[in-house]
């Protein structure tokens, strides 16, 4: 942290190209917002992305920032933070580049524990390619590469990221500030690979692919908030609760059947073992509200400082510290 | 005892240790070679590895082989055939049995011969020798039972014991060349230090074979190779070519003061690199073990847009799953080492065997105007100045550069004098200036070299974007413009043109009509086969290029010289085919063989002899 305040306006750069009503711009707003509350020095931050609309980010940041190539973006990342762990990077990614061409580097990144903060803007289509189904697109979805319907099972990206052995993952809405702003905060605060999940819409090829969930209305009624020791309650005037209920959850109401705020589950997100977390994260409606907020967020050593340890104590052990006492270390014979 | 023997001199021997793959045989060859060397002998070794990993027992895909070639003078290959095969299992004899010399002498373990070992072996007889028509010299040691009689007292296990066979073998070698065995013992020494049981264990049956050649086969020649050509003073070491080539990217790290970053997926022939460099963390190297190809090239684009020297090593097929990643290092002109340890191709191919058919690859194997240096390393040793120019060029002109190797020279050793790096030139990239503080662009460039300024994140006021899609010449933003792009590819293009390169050399008989070029690992080969010309009374001149992109500026001017070129190479013609492309009206001859094997310098004799008088 600087001792410098930095306001909005160091984050911002360019004027972005992105369609009208896109999501991208409401998160790009949220994004720098929330960029000048965890106070990073621009110049000690790398914003770098793969490729598809949400990638050009970057460029709108007025950070360290690189545009890569698709899929490839969690490499990039991966690489600059072990070069440098002093940087901050915030990686962005589509649920194209991040899941299909780029699935084997999401899931490695999070393996290894990487201090990334990874953002999936997650729009369920391909628009830059001008609207193809995507890896998140549901089973039946109708786009320009599936005209009578997809014949297959979309990825669900909490499902991968604790697959992965993920040790953060947290949703928000791109058109809903204060919750993005705040789990874009606790992405920062975590140490290691931290995902946040993004629902955008896309107003050209997959216009209200979150519609049930577009406006603070609808989503009191179909989406749950979870807050690290707090009760998970929902609803209007959060008269609706989340109780276990044998191996799974239930929803009930308060009042109803004799249930009290005592019977509501607290939410844990510190909690190791993540077969609860995972399955608030895979709720969806309509008998389920959708998870929003930190789900899962637990402590584990990160890659680059496990890299920056070992070279640390082997400098210790090894006697040689220089390319001539590396030459040392072999047979060596000499010729008079 | 040896002073009653004959002893006849020699120019040079390739000795050939052969057995199965845990019988120890590179490490015999690699403590004769040694101790070969310590005497000042020229040395060049070359390892032949079975394609399974643990083949069954005395069969013959388990047979693993190692050459060493030693010589008076200097010796520039593993040699093509050897003077003496140790075999240490009937599969051996049958399967390196191609490899001796009609007049050879072969070593053998005659306790190897039960009924059991030649059914492994496949032979159809009961006597292995006739069957294979062999009329060599066959020196027959009951090496497995000398074994357990010398250590019989050792306390040590069976299967511990016959591990020892191997210095057996050795023992003898050394008696038949002559060598001090207590070089040899304290060799063995040093290799077991944190093991001094296992370390006498060896160092007797190493005695004991040294004594039974002398005790039992005393009428016998032994040989004796002087020094003939003064080495020059200093420390040497044996060296692979991946060693060689880690060492170098160590060396340019250390003068650079840049942090070394490798990003890597296992890969054969070139995995060894990554393995070194991740055992010298105490140099504060990084190496990452990426989930593919695609990762450990992407991650070191990543590191090097962070600041570290960085580099991605592999071979062919990874090469392939690079090439987009590399365009992003083109046009985001970072600095990027990219090591090629060329096998056969196409596809898986042959993993473990040595070609040089990735030249093109190298050098357009990418969509658009994709410019890169290409550098190729001329033998083992050699890795090491190519590795450390590769990474010079690569972050003084901020550019990916590909340097290629091959299985030959990156699994072959020599001796190598370690370098000074005092003698070798200064790293100085091309840092933004504190002047471009607050008014820094990504793309602006030095008007001599067209080359960028390198800015790099944690550098206050100098905050920027770069990416994959053209940017505008002098704002860094994204551009469209057609002007600009033109601009942009030829910039690009300048830039790589522009590296200074050292002047092509022409060896042997300058003035000669007749030139044979080659390029990379096949130095050693096509040196040996003019040298023999020459010596045949044939006036040849040579030229080996190390530098492909950009060819050193004197190329047209001296290949114009000659009357007839020949190109050899082990492709179908893709060095030729590009000289042709680069100096137009150019008229080459090709001699090509893609067998996965190295040349036989006989062979090359021949072919160009036949080119240069037809």
């Amino acid at each position: 942290m600087s001792e410098i305040q930095y306001t909005v306006q160091d984050y911002k750069s360019g004027q972005p190209r992105w369609c009208p009503g896109c999501g991208d711009h409401s998160f790009l707003s949220y994004f720098h917002k929330a960029m000048a509350e965890i106070g990073v020095a621009p110049h000690n931050i790398a914003v770098i992305s793969g490729i598809g609309c949400s990638s050009r980010l970057p460029y709108y940041v007025n950070t360290y920032g690189f545009h890569t190539i698709h899929g490839r973006a969690a490499s990039v990342a991966t690489g600059a933070k072990v070069a440098n762990p002093n940087l901050t990077i915030w990686q962005i990614s589509g649920d194209g580049d991040g899941l299909a061409i780029g699935g084997n580097h999401f899931i490695h990144a999070i393996r290894r524990n990487i201090d990334l903060n990874m953002v999936l803007l997650n729009n369920r289509i391909y628009g830059l390619t001008k609207g193809q189904y995507s890896p998140t697109s549901a089973r039946g979805f109708v786009s320009k590469s599936s005209p009578y319907g997809t014949v297959e099972d979309p990825f669900r990206p909490a499902e991968l990221c604790f697959g992965a052995r993920g040790r953060f993952f947290a949703r928000c809405v791109a058109v809903d500030g204060p919750s993005t702003v705040e789990v874009l905060k606790a992405a920062a605060q975590h140490k290691g690979a931290s995902v946040v999940e993004v629902l955008q819409n896309c107003v050209i090829f997959n216009d209200g692919t979150h519609s049930t969930l577009a406006t603070k209305e609808l989503r009191a009624q179909n989406a749950i908030y979870l807050e690290h020791g707090k009760p998970m309650l929902f609803g209007v005037d959060r008269e609706l609760g989340l109780v276990q209920n044998g191996f799974g959850l239930k929803v009930v109401k308060l009042g109803e059947n004799g249930v009290t705020e005592k019977d509501i589950l607290v939410h844990d997100a510190h909690c190791q073992d993540h077969t609860l977390q995972l399955k608030l994260a895979l709720m969806e409606g309509p008998d389920f509200p959708v998870a929003l907020g930190v789900i899962r967020d637990v402590e584990a050593p990160t890659y680059e400082a496990a890299v920056t340890e070992q070279i640390e104590e082997i400098k210790k052990t090894k006697k040689y510290h220089n390319f001539h006492e590396l030459l040392m270390t072999n047979d060596v014979w000499e010729v008079k | 005892m040896i002073n009653q023997t004959v002893v006849k001199e020699l120019e040079q021997v390739a000795v050939r240790f052969s057995g199965d793959s845990g019988d120890g045989m590179q490490l015999a060859g690699n403590i004769f070679s040694n101790v070969s060397a310590t005497v000042g002998n020229d040395i060049c070794t070359f390892p032949d590895y079975p394609a399974d990993i643990r083949a069954p027992q005395g069969s013959l895909t388990g047979v693993s082989g190692f050459q060493v070639h030693i010589g008076a003078g200097k010796v520039y290959t593993p040699g093509d055939k050897c003077d003496v095969l140790v075999a240490m299992n009937p599969a051996a004899l049958k399967t390196q049995i191609r490899f001796c010399k009609p007049q050879g002498i072969i070593i053998t373990d005659s306790d190897a011969y039960t009924q059991k070992d030649l059914d492994k072996a496949e032979f159809e007889t009961t006597n292995p020798f006739e069957e294979l028509n062999i009329k060599n010299d066959v020196i027959e040691a009951p090496i497995t039972s000398m074994c357990k009689e010398t250590l019989k007292d050792s306390g040590m296990d069976n299967k511990s014991i016959i591990r020892c066979k191997n210095m057996f073998a050795l023992g003898l070698v050394c008696w038949l060349f002559n060598r001090k065995i207590e070089v040899a013992e304290k060799m063995i020494h040093d290799k077991f230090a944190k093991k001094p049981a296992v370390a006498d264990a060896n160092i007797k049956v190493l005695n004991a074979g040294f004594n039974f050649g002398a005790n039992t086969h005393a009428s016998a020649s032994t040989f004796r190779i002087e020094t003939k050509v003064a080495k020059a003073k200093g420390l040497y070491t044996d060296i692979t070519g991946n060693k060689a080539t880690a060492y170098g990217l160590i060396a340019a790290s250390e003068k650079s003061g840049l942090e070394l970053y490798l990003g890597s997926y296992p890969i054969t022939p070139a995995t060894d690199i990554l393995h070194e460099l991740s055992k010298h963390k105490s140099l504060g190297v990084k190496t990452v073990q990426c989930e593919d190809e695609i990762s450990g090239c992407a991650s070191s684009i990543g590191a090097a847009f962070a600041g570290d020297l960085a580099v991605t090593s592999t071979s062919g097929p990874g090469l392939c799953l690079k090439s987009e990643a590399l365009n992003l290092a083109v046009i985001a002109e970072l600095p990027l080492v990219v090591v090629d340890v060329q096998r056969g191709g196409p596809s898986t191919g042959l993993p473990t065997k040595a070609e040089q058919s990735d030249l093109l690859q190298a050098l357009f194997g990418r969509s658009g105007e994709s410019p890169m240096p290409v550098i190729a390393a001329t033998s083992p040793t050699n890795c090491f100045d190519a590795a450390y120019m590769a990474c010079k060029i690569a972050l003084e002109h901020m550019t990916p550069v590909i340097l290629l190797t091959d299985a030959f020279i990156a699994n072959g050793s020599a001796a190598w004098k370690l370098p000074d790096l005092k003698d070798y030139p200064a790293i100085n990239p091309p840092y933004a200036t504190s002047e471009m503080k607050g008014n820094y662009t990504p793309f602006y460039r030095n008007s001599d070299s067209y080359v960028r300024y390198w800015a790099i994140p944690g550098m206050e006021g100098y905050t920027h974007r770069i990416g994959g899609l053209e940017k505008d010449s002098k704002t860094g933003a994204i551009s469209t413009d057609p002007l600009n792009h033109n601009e942009m590819v030829a910039n690009r293009a300048i830039k790589v043109a522009k590296i200074e390169v050292p002047d092509l050399v022409v060896d042997g008989d300058e003035d000669a009509d007749f030139l044979v070029v080659g390029w990379g690992g096949t130095y050693g080969h096509l040196y040996s086969a003019v040298s023999q010309m020459r010596e045949e009374g044939k006036k040849v001149a040579f030229a080996q290029f190390e530098f492909i992109n950009p060819l050193p500026k004197n190329t047209a001017e001296v290949l114009k010289r000659y009357k007839k070129i020949v190109v050899a190479e082990q492709n179908l013609g893709q060095f030729a085919s590009y000289l042709r492309m680069k100096i137009p009206g150019l008229m080459v001859s090709q001699f090509n063989e893609v067998k996965g094997q190295p040349f036989i310098i006989r062979e090359l004799v021949d072919a160009f002899t036949k080119l240069m008088e037809g």
